[in-house]
């Protein structure tokens, strides 16, 4: 018997709607996505029921890490124009004494939360990769003697009076120094803190009274 | 793999000689996989869910002069909840006073049948108050919107004279997720009245003799 001999068909899908998709999607996200901003230590935050969300402009982020170091933070403000970063580096430095050149303040401006005294700031704005920078995040200083963030929250308030403060605390770590924050801010006229929680939906019912 | 086909209709068979005519297939494979890389990229990078916020606000600092001003509370509304290192958390209800017998120190702990239930039973007007309300609203019989709902709350937490006023004192090596928990603890239950206080001496003498 002869063989049926199958017509061969050439593989060939016609990916155009594949193509279609991909490309909605990835407008999609490229225009709804806000980068994540890269942050000086991996925080686990506690959990709440409170479903506030964080303003994600005019803020300052103080936060904590486990082992109880600090970091501090501050955005650019509003618009791409106003330029806080820049401004409050160079008027915390001026005060302990470190000039900054136009070159590393504007490189300032561009990146995120750091934690260090300011004499090391400049080894930092300089370092060439992460693990250079990494080795700079020690933690600010926040003892009574070197209280170098208040002089951050006041300079950054001074410059920037709509900044808000967010308060970005791991788990573990102890509420003294979270305290020692809080009055640190107290003492520049923030009474008012957010803190950053992860959401957990969490409900008493009138079942439970009874 | 991925082409354009061309409609191959309308050959032209008149005698002229014609440079050979290339395929306008486009091999779309390279476009593809770049496209894949870019969306798994973004999708990787992107903060979908902002990250939520719990406020607090403290009293102001430093304005001890109007000390005598400030309203008598009575003791029995007082709740002071102690928490301490170890997740362990403690409450004794009125104050410490000299030449009155010191409050027990009531062991308890951060779940459901723990510390809430307590706060849920001294806040029982008040919360079951909110409790009708937020339920009404969520069934559809109150129409409203989160502000008005929000400023009714807050009115119904002054309802009653008999609520309790929760001072939560964290002893030395306290966890900051205890303190968010003690405060989420305020916020299911309803309570109107709380602050974060420092622990006094008298405190952590009792907290020695507490129940471990």
């Amino acid at each position: 018997m002869p063989k049926i001999k199958l017509p061969v068909k050439s593989p060939s899908i016609d990916m155009t709607p594949l193509v279609d998709l991909f490309s909605l999607l990835l407008t999609f996200f490229m225009l709804t996505s806000s980068f994540r901003p890269q942050e000086a230590a991996i925080i686990d935050t506690p959990s709440s029921v409170s479903e506030k969300v964080s303003p994600d402009k005019n803020i300052i982020t103080i936060l904590v890490d486990k082992d109880n170091k600090v970091f501090f933070n501050l955005d650019n403000g509003k618009d791409s124009s106003t330029l806080y970063r820049k401004d409050v580096l160079i008027s915390v430095g001026k005060q302990y004494n470190v000039n900054f050149t136009d070159e590393e303040s504007t490189r300032f401006s561009k990146l995120a939360s750091f934690g260090m005294p300011i004499n090391n700031m400049k080894k930092w704005i300089n370092s060439k990769d992460s693990k250079e920078s990494d080795k700079c995040q020690i933690g600010m200083p926040i003892d009574s003697t070197d209280n170098q963030l208040a002089m951050w929250v006041r300079f950054t308030r001074l410059s920037n009076p709509n900044a808000e403060v967010a308060i970005k605390g791991d788990g573990n770590s102890d509420f003294k120094t979270v305290k020692k924050i809080m009055d640190i801010l107290q003492d520049n006229k923030v009474n008012k803190f957010n803190l950053t929680t992860n959401l957990v939906k969490e409900e008493a019912t009138i079942v439970d009274i009874k | 793999m991925a082409e354009i086909m061309e409609n191959d209709a309308g050959k032209k068979t008149s005698g002229k000689r014609r440079p050979k005519k290339h395929s306008t297939h486009i091999d779309m494979t390279p476009m593809v996989d770049l496209m894949c890389l870019l969306i798994t990229f973004f999708m990787l990078t992107t903060a979908f869910n902002k990250p939520k916020v719990m406020e607090i606000t403290m009293p102001e600092k430093g304005d001890t002069t109007k000390l005598k001003d400030r309203p008598v509370i009575a003791a029995d509304r007082t709740i002071n909840i102690i928490l301490t290192e170890g997740d362990k958390i403690y409450y004794y209800v009125g104050a410490i006073e000299k030449g009155k017998p010191t409050p027990a120190l009531i062991k308890t702990d951060f779940g459901k049948d723990g510390i809430r239930k307590y706060l849920l039973e001294r806040n029982k007007v008040v919360f079951k108050e909110i409790y009708e309300l937020k339920e009404k609203v969520k069934k559809g019989e109150l129409v409203m919107t989160t502000d008005t709902l929000n400023a009714k709350i807050k009115e119904k937490k002054k309802i009653d004279p008999k609520a309790p006023i929760i001072l939560i004192k964290p002893a030395e090596k306290t966890k900051y997720r205890n303190i968010v928990d003690i405060i989420d603890e305020m916020a299911i239950t309803n309570i109107a009245s709380y602050a974060v206080v420092d622990i006094s001496p008298d405190e952590v003498k009792l907290l020695e003799t507490a129940p471990k």
